[in-house]
């Protein structure tokens, strides 16, 4: 996983020491047409990024805790604010408002609040207990057109796994629904930000559309 | 089914702030085939880097490549891909790392690895090569703190404990270590209950009296331990016909199935598996 100092025009995955990144940065190479994908934990090298992908694996808590101490939460709101960014999994949980998983405060990007599949509700069509976590493949419905979408079927099946799901304030900001014993929002987008809670990288050619589509986008 | 019914027996986490999407119902889909899929996952026992038992995959460039392998069961549409690694001397455990390295660069679905893990630094090493989940199961035994180290570090999500169980009496199972050579005495319904309280997140159940028979999964430990937890459990052992793998999940009430050889030596392909499936009314990604 190569690290530049001048990665401009290049796509930055933001490595904040929580997990491997390896999957995430490998997928993105396979889609990158050719153009160079780092992983850094360098804020100067995320500044200078074309876009940028946020993922996140583990626990919110430790995940906000690893951007502060590295230094990291200035260059991920610039990144949301201006450059094309993709956040995945934790990385899309960060950038609500605030978590039931430790009860920790987000980076506040999009309003709402990120919640714990309730164990209560748990139950499919049959009465029967789901498990968390929402562990496996499950279909991500496209409640709304966008770019990130192109060429995948609506209804395509992601590679999940979480225990928590965002629940966005507006609902103007939720372009894709899961269904888990609740309809839950499974990716949200707003302006150059798309964010989605699966795994693309692990979700094979639904995935890999989904990164080839997230590389060439123009927001 | 007909999700809006479903939708409107149904609580929401918070009345108001999850609503069913905008719009008119365009996903028709989504009647059709609802919810969280089962899982079907091809399983490679690997030695020094290579497929033990061999295939018989007619145009594989190398029939015991296990990369080579893993690719083909992505095209037939594999769930995940586990690698378990049988090698013996402690020499040649690193070429495992290789094998995960050059397979999680050619093949973006889930990868398990397990065989020999017994620190959070090994743990940390599959990871790091590419591997998504790690499987433990006789250092589990011997130490169950490992598995609450290492899920407290990288994730419960990336904690396999895999359970080789074996019947002591009608309903009793008790957990084997060591490739199923001792005999721990541990019940294997308490067993999987404390792993998950230790931080698993799923389990590799394996029934010892069937793995090798092809005689099908023993159903009564299956559902025991499925019923008796709430992360994922994998059935393993025992598959001869796809009939098996709809046994699994139907009567053995597991979320994904694991099978060996009815996919190597090219009876079926993981394809046939969930068609076959699919067919018997069972969720699986097509």
């Amino acid at each position: 996983m190569p690290e530049t100092s001048t990665p401009r025009g290049k796509i930055v995955v933001i490595d904040y020491g929580m997990g491997n990144l390896r999957s995430v940065w490998q997928a993105l190479v396979r889609v990158a047409d050719g153009r160079e994908v780092v992983v850094s934990a360098d804020p100067a090298v995320v500044n200078a990024a074309e876009r940028v992908v946020f993922p996140g694996q583990g626990a919110m808590p430790d995940c906000m805790r690893e951007i502060e101490a590295r230094g990291l939460r200035t260059a991920v709101l610039d990144a949301g604010r201006n450059k094309p960014f993709l956040g995945i999994c934790i990385g899309q949980q960060m950038l609500l408002e605030h978590s039931e998983e430790g009860d920790v405060p987000g980076l506040g990007v999009i309003g709402g609040t990120v919640r714990r599949f309730p164990a209560a509700r748990m139950l499919d069509a049959t009465g029967k207990r789901l498990k968390v976590p929402h562990m496996g493949w499950n279909q991500v419905q496209q409640t709304r057109a966008h770019p990130l979408w192109k060429n995948i079927t609506n209804g395509a099946r992601f590679y999940f796994v979480h225990s928590y799901f965002v629940d966005p304030t507006d609902q103007e900001y939720v372009v894709g629904t899961t269904d888990y014993g609740l309809l839950f929002t499974s990716a949200v987008a707003r302006d150059n930000i798309f964010a989605i809670q699966c795994h693309p990288e692990k979700s094979a050619t639904a995935g890999l559309v989904m990164l080839a589509n997230f590389v060439a986008w123009k927001p | 089914m007909v999700h809006s019914t479903l939708l409107r027996h149904r609580q929401r986490p918070t009345a108001g702030q999850i609503r069913d999407p905008p719009g008119p119902r365009a996903d028709t889909a989504r009647s059709l085939t609802l919810g969280l899929a089962k899982r079907v996952i091809p399983c490679l026992d690997v030695t020094a880097g290579r497929v033990v038992k061999g295939t018989n995959f007619v145009d594989l460039r190398d029939a015991g490549d296990p990369v080579e392998i893993a690719r083909r069961y992505d095209e037939q549409g594999a769930d995940e891909v586990t690698f378990l690694d049988i090698t013996a001397s402690s020499d040649e455990r690193d070429i495992i790392l290789h094998i995960v390295e050059a397979c999680a660069a050619q093949v973006f679905i889930p990868l398990t690895v397990g065989g020999g893990v017994r620190s959070v630094a090994d743990v940390r090493r599959l990871l790091n090569a590419g591997a998504d989940k790690v499987s433990m199961n006789t250092a589990a035994v011997e130490n169950p703190d490992l598995v609450a180290e290492a899920s407290s570090r990288v994730g419960n999500q990336c904690i396999v404990v895999a359970i080789d169980a074996k019947q002591a009496a009608p309903g009793v199972w008790q957990v084997f270590t060591h490739g199923g050579r001792r005999n721990t005495g541990i019940d294997a319904v308490a067993w999987a209950r404390r792993v998950q309280a230790l931080g698993a997140g799923e389990i590799l159940l394996t029934s010892m009296d069937r793995d090798g028979t092809r005689n099908g999964f023993d159903l009564s430990l299956t559902r025991a331990v499925s019923d008796a937890v709430d992360i994922p459990v994998i059935a393993s052992g025992g598959v001869g016909n796809l009939q098996h793998l709809a046994d699994g999940v139907s009567e053995g009430h597991a979320d994904a199935v694991l099978a060996a050889s009815i996919f190597h030596f090219g009876e079926y392909t993981v394809r046939q598996a969930k068609e076959y499936l699919r067919e018997r009314g069972i969720e699986v990604r097509l």
